[in-house]
């Protein structure tokens, strides 16, 4: 298979790869930037206030002044600090949750790369970025970062263990470590693996909300407790690095909880045929946009803002027209039903933050090593059994007979 | 030089560069990251290889895992402190002549060469099969009772290291 992958690569130009990781690349710093304002605007709305509303029409060029802000700052090297490890740590932590990218199936005709095993370039890449967090507090030579950087380690390597063995589950029923595969076979079993691993689901999110520091498993940046946390001497860039490292986490962990559990780029009931009118919901998506965004324009007093909103409108308008058209609207629709689930879930990253009092420490370590590990091993343990039983009748899809299909 | 050429000597130099940073290294911490370089070239080596597998599992447990374990404890100690203090082990000679002979092992195979060894006929897995699943079935069925004995071992160190670590037992 390494032979097939790499002959596939010789014979495939590099520029053409290159061209999808731009795309990647640049798509997801665009959502990335947008996914602060998102937080901010529904956190906001949760608690019944505005949130941005200065910069441009409801504030939608936020994260364009705060970029700029960040860049613009001055990036501050402590006294004391390690300046080597002080300047590179952040890096590290933004390009390992960048790197995982690569192997992220968006959907059937887009990936960057398929190798057979993606699973573990994920995993192996992802668990990189803990450098970045232990590395930049170390290097600041202060206590608050060192403490910061020391309960994210204890937490990041407790919580791998149970999101490993959920995923590990998913490994049993699918047969394979390569991304596209375990969507493939979704499809094949003509269920998605949330309903044959629902224990592994919960498992796998609940780690993965601890994996990427957020509420309520926020604790290396307990603002009551260590100021920022690792993150307390970084300024300027550097600090805007580890925060588009959180949030280019938050993003990956739900690329691989829908790639794995919710069916990857797969439409919900792909294989009922009564439920095909569902392959419309892109331009209907889109259009149901320009009517939302048409009703918050109307609200508007600003004659500028009024006009801006119109013409967003009817620029989704086009773009819904545009996907309306069958051969893209087929070229669109893994992309699409992909993006759906993963804004699902990061609304719900957002969600849980307005809603779990964060954890104490002692609180979350018991949960981890005494309920989170023993559950998802036992999860395993009957997944194995039961994977043993039945494939051992000869059936393909042994997990899909489990029930019933 | 092929592009494969280029790689394995860019990594392999990346190994050895940095593991003599390990060893040369007065902080702790810089020594650790410089490790953290070293085994993930050699990762990268066993990815030329086409031993992808291989490569996933060092990063995982080597860089990912291990060497977290090894920084966290670093940072503990005083740095400071450790790098002025006399090294408490007095086993020099034994250390040197340990050295010595591995050096003579490592001379004597690069002058040989290839013929220098005896290498086992590598086992050819089915083309249709991935590293992974190769190693899976060598493991799991070809070699099944070593490998449950090493699974015991390692499971006696791990309670042993929760024994000590627990000084009083409720």
């Amino acid at each position: 298979m390494a032979e097939n992958a790499l002959k596939f690569l010789e014979s495939q130009p590099l520029v053409f790869a290159l061209i999808k990781i731009l795309i990647v690349f640049a798509v997801l710093s665009g959502l990335v930037a947008y996914l602060v304002y998102m937080e901010r605007k529904v956190l906001a709305f949760m608690q019944a206030r505005l949130g941005p509303m200065r910069v441009g029409p409801w504030g939608l060029l936020q994260p364009v002044a705060d970029g700029i802000k960040l860049l613009l700052k001055e990036d501050i090297v402590p006294a004391g600090a390690d300046r080597w490890v002080f300047l590179i740590a952040p890096a590290i932590s933004v390009a390992a949750a960048f790197t995982c990218f690569a192997v992220i199936p968006f959907a059937g005709n887009f990936f960057v790369s398929d190798v057979n095993i993606g699973l573990l370039f994920v995993l192996a890449v992802s668990s990189l970025g803990i450098y970045g967090i232990i590395l930049g507090g170390w290097a600041s030579n202060s206590h608050y970062p060192l403490l910061g950087a020391l309960r994210s380690s204890a937490q990041l390597v407790s919580y791998e263990v149970a999101a490993g063995m959920a995923i590990v589950g998913v490994l049993l029923i699918s047969n394979s470590l390569s991304m596209v595969e375990i969507v493939t076979n979704q499809q094949k079993m003509g269920v998605w693996n949330v309903f044959l691993q629902p224990v592994a689901f919960v498992i796998y999110v609940i780690a993965a909300v601890a994996e990427t520091n957020r509420n309520p498993f926020d604790l290396p940046e307990a603002e009551s407790e260590l100021t920022a946390g690792f993150h307390t001497e970084y300024s300027g860039f550097r600090f805007a690095l580890y925060f588009m490292a959180e949030y280019t986490n938050m993003v990956l962990v739900s690329c691989i909880a829908v790639t794995l559990f919710l069916g990857g780029w797969l439409r919900p009931f792909p294989s009922v045929r009564a439920l095909n009118i569902l392959n419309y919901m892109p331009p209907v998506a889109l259009l149901g946009a320009a009517v939302f965004i048409v009703w918050l324009g109307r609200q508007s007093r600003v004659a500028m803002e009024r006009l801006f909103f119109i013409g967003l409108a009817v620029v989704l308008a086009l773009l819904a027209g545009l996907v309306a058209i069958p051969v893209v609207l087929n070229a669109i629709q893994g992309v699409f039903w992909f993006t759906a689930k993963v804004m699902v879930f990061l609304y719900a990253f957002i969600w849980y933050r307005a809603t779990f009092p964060r954890y104490r420490y002692d609180q979350l370590m018991n949960v981890g090593w005494r309920v989170m590990i023993p559950v998802a091993l036992a999860n395993l343990v009957v997944t194995a059994v039961l994977r043993y039983f039945l494939s051992s009748h000869g059936s393909a899809s042994p997990a899909a007979r489990l029930i019933g299909f | 030089m092929t592009l494969l050429q280029i790689a394995f000597f860019l990594l392999s130099t990346l190994a050895l560069a940095s593991a003599i940073m390990v060893i040369t290294r007065r902080n702790a911490v810089h020594s650790v990251i410089w490790l953290i370089v070293t085994l993930f070239s050699v990762g990268g080596v066993f990815l030329l290889l086409h031993a992808e597998f291989l490569f996933a599992v060092q990063v995982i447990l080597y860089v990912g895992g291990i060497m977290v374990l090894f920084l966290f404890v670093v940072m503990l100690v005083n740095l400071d402190v450790a790098a002025k203090q006399a090294q408490f082990n007095r086993q020099w000679q034994l250390a040197l002549a340990t050295a010595i002979v591995l050096m003579a092992e490592l001379a004597y195979g690069i002058y040989r060469g290839h013929e220098g060894f005896t290498l086992a006929q590598a086992s050819a897995a089915p083309a249709t099969m991935g590293n992974t699943q190769a190693v899976a079935l060598a493991l799991y069925q070809d070699y099944m009772l070593p490998v449950e004995i090493a699974s015991v071992l390692l499971l006696v160190a791990m309670v042993g290291a929760v024994v000590m670590a627990k000084r009083k037992l409720e």
